[in-house]
């Protein structure tokens, strides 16, 4: 994290002005277990990409698949695991 | 209406609410959001009727509560829009929680209060105990003695709150009843002066500009809440320069010049009575029979609660002998009136200062008569010439 | 600074005391005088007791208390006699304007005021006649201008127009000035 603002330096009312900024905040050491995709099962449904309520799930547009997880930003909550129909997602303990 | 006085415009006759209704219309804001309690029912009723007859482009957002009001204005206000609104009493007290939102967010809304009691017994008439309660939110207070400072004070709180020096609220407060509804002579400015003199809004991160994304009101946890609070306190301190600049220029265009305080008679005065709203216009009659009576009397009027005028009253009182000061709200349980409290901490470094006493009186609507202001100033005159205060709080017009 | 004139309106909700006396500020207006018109603040119920202020004045008026002592006291509605106290804090040489249906010194026997000035006018019969209802305001305005010199018939005439002039038809604001002049000119000093 880097070093914090002194109040002098802050925006009026403490608006945040740059979009997205969230993306600097990893959440990706709240994790105890990780998840992963084993991809001669996956079906390439995309149910773990709608399920995942932090936007962890990394898929390719243009080919329509999924293609892996952001582990910077995966809070290992295990939706994506128990939401996939081909059982495809197996949640491994972090060390 | 009648004839042309001053520099432009016209004299109306109008009461509180009529006047700041005209303002607003001349100013003709973005959005307005309300809901109306009396005494400040006329007021937003007069301005549907501008905008019915299609005299302003305003939208106007009927809310079921002030609650959802302020939260209206709040959100048209972060929006981009120029927004005003109006309420009283126990409608500030459901706003409560919004105004600090307002405040912390740096919103320029101006807002009208027509000061009523806050009850319980229930009570629809004039006493400070709104907007004194609201007296920590953030906002800029600004108070008014009649009709036309009630006017000139809510077209000087757009271009203030807009400022981006400020960039706050600012509630505009009149009496309840006493200056809501009485009508009085009222000179208001042309439209086009008005409009000139507010100018176009420019607003500073607005959630419309879609090519320049912003976030209001994140979560701020220990990590950073303690320093935006700290802004904020600097923020509303800096606004001295502003609303004095403001009131100067006004002056400009209207011949009506208006300052932080101002004072009557107090050149040479020995014993000070301070008072904010209608009651200064009562205080100054006090002062001038006192005056052909030989007393050194004046008065001290707060036009600007908040920010804390601090260094002009040091000022203003300092070589005075002897001040009353009238309290038209109670802050039960404490050391007197809020303005006693603010006035005694602002004197208690001063090296000569006067004996200090304060009054509670008016709650309720309760009439404020010449002679009570009188008995104050002579009460004053008496403790200092014994040289000792045996009561510091004192009540007027109360039976016992 | 002089004390202002002031005149205290007694009148039942309904009755358009408030309306007289923001008819009066108007016309006042137009005089390039200085002035107030103020209900007795409150919820308006119609029927009860109810009443407004007026102060005049040729310089600007700061005082903000309610009136106290007043100069002149106008009685909107001849019931009230019994009902109020309108003497309450009415100097000596007071003044008193009524819609009442008798001459002046009936209505001194009835107050026991001796002193002062007592104007009576039958407001009530003239506007029946006129209006074909009992609609005291306006007729009691042209009354109180029988004695109160600040403000001129005609400008308060056009006051009338002026604030009727979006609520009422044209008839009906004439048929009230004619009310209004007729009181003026029936109405008894003594």
């Amino acid at each position: 994290m880097s070093k914090l603002k002194g109040w002098k330096e802050l925006t009026p009312g403490g608006i945040i002005t740059e979009a997205g900024n969230a993306r600097e905040y990893k959440t990706g050491d709240w994790r105890t277990e990780r998840p992963q995709v084993n991809k001669e099962k996956c079906i390439n449904c995309l149910f773990c990409w709608a399920y995942c309520p932090d936007a962890s799930v990394i898929v390719d547009a243009d080919k329509g698949v999924m293609v892996g997880f952001d582990y910077d930003h995966c809070k290992g909550c295990g939706i994506c695991a128990s939401t996939c129909p081909a059982k495809a997602i197996d949640m491994i303990p972090e060390r | 209406m009648a004839k042309v006085m001053g520099l432009t415009g016209k004299v109306m006759g109008l009461n509180g609410n009529a006047a700041v209704a005209y303002a607003m219309k001349q100013i003709n804001p973005d959005v307005i959001a309300a809901y109306p309690i009396t005494p400040q029912t006329d007021c937003v009723e007069r301005f549907a009727e501008y905008v019915s007859e299609g005299l302003v482009n305003t939208q106007f957002v009927t809310v079921e509560s002030e609650h959802s009001a302020m939260s209206a204005c709040i959100g048209a206000a972060a929006a981009g829009g120029r927004v005003m609104t109006a309420t009283a009493a126990n409608g500030l007290a459901l706003m409560w929680e919004m105004l600090y939102i307002a405040s912390s967010m740096r919103l320029p809304i101006v807002m009208m209060v027509t000061n009523r009691a806050l009850s319980g017994n229930i009570n629809i008439h004039c006493d400070h105990s709104d907007t004194m309660g609201a007296r920590d939110a953030g906002w800029i207070q600004l108070f008014s003695e009649n009709a036309q400072e009630a006017y000139d004070n809510i077209i000087q709180a757009v271009k203030i709150a807009e400022d981006l020096e400020v960039r706050l609220p600012v509630m505009v407060t009149q009496d309840g009843f006493i200056i809501s509804h009485a009508v009085e002579q009222v000179k208001v400015l042309d439209d086009d002066l008005v409009q000139e003199f507010v100018g176009a809004y420019k607003p500073a991160y607005p959630l419309l500009d879609v090519t320049h994304p912003v976030t209001y009101g994140p979560l701020d946890l220990f990590d950073y809440y303690f320093e935006h609070k700290r802004s904020q306190i600097e923020a509303i301190d800096n606004c001295f320069p502003v609303i004095r600049r403001v009131g100067e220029e006004f002056g400009k265009i209207s011949g009506r010049k208006y300052d932080l305080l101002e004072t009557y008679k107090l050149e040479d005065a020995e014993y000070v009575v301070v008072a904010l709203g209608s009651t200064c216009g009562t205080a100054k009659e006090a002062v001038n029979l006192l005056r052909e009576k030989g007393k050194k009397v004046g008065l001290l009027k707060i036009r600007c609660f908040r920010p804390f005028p601090k260094e002009e009253i040091i000022k203003a009182l300092v070589p005075r002998r002897g001040v009353a000061v009238l309290d038209r709200s109670v802050s039960f349980g404490g050391f007197g009136g809020p303005v006693f409290t603010e006035i005694r901490s602002a004197l208690c470094d001063a090296p000569a200062r006067p004996f200090i006493i304060d009054f509670f009186y008016g709650l309720g609507g309760r009439d404020i008569y010449v002679e009570d202001i009188e008995k104050a100033l002579l009460q004053i005159e008496d403790v200092v010439q014994k040289g000792q205060v045996d009561q510091y709080i004192g009540y007027l017009g109360l039976r016992e | 600074m002089t004390k202002p004139l002031e005149i205290r309106w007694h009148g039942r909700g309904g009755q358009g005391v408030v309306t007289a006396s923001r008819i009066l500020a108007e016309a006042l207006l137009r005089e390039g005088k200085y002035f107030q018109a103020f209900p007795e603040y409150g919820p308006e119920r119609m029927g009860a007791p109810v009443k407004a202020y007026n102060r005049v004045s040729s310089t600007p008026i700061n005082i903000h208390s309610g009136v106290t002592n007043p100069e002149i006291v106008v009685v909107v509605d001849p019931t009230l006699f019994g009902a109020v106290n309108v003497l309450e804090g009415l100097g000596n040489d007071g003044i008193i304007v009524a819609n009442f249906p008798e001459p002046p010194a009936k209505l001194r026997e009835l107050l026991g005021f001796t002193t002062g000035t007592v104007v009576t006018v039958d407001a009530s019969s003239i506007s029946r006649e006129i209006l074909g209802r009992v609609v005291v305001n306006t007729p009691m305005l042209g009354t109180l201008c029988r004695v109160f010199q600040e403000v001129r018939i005609d400008t308060v005439l056009e006051a009338v127009r002026s604030q009727f002039g979006e609520k009422l038809r044209p008839e009906v604001i004439e048929k009230n000035l004619t009310c209004l002049k007729r009181a003026h000119e029936e109405a008894q000093v003594g």
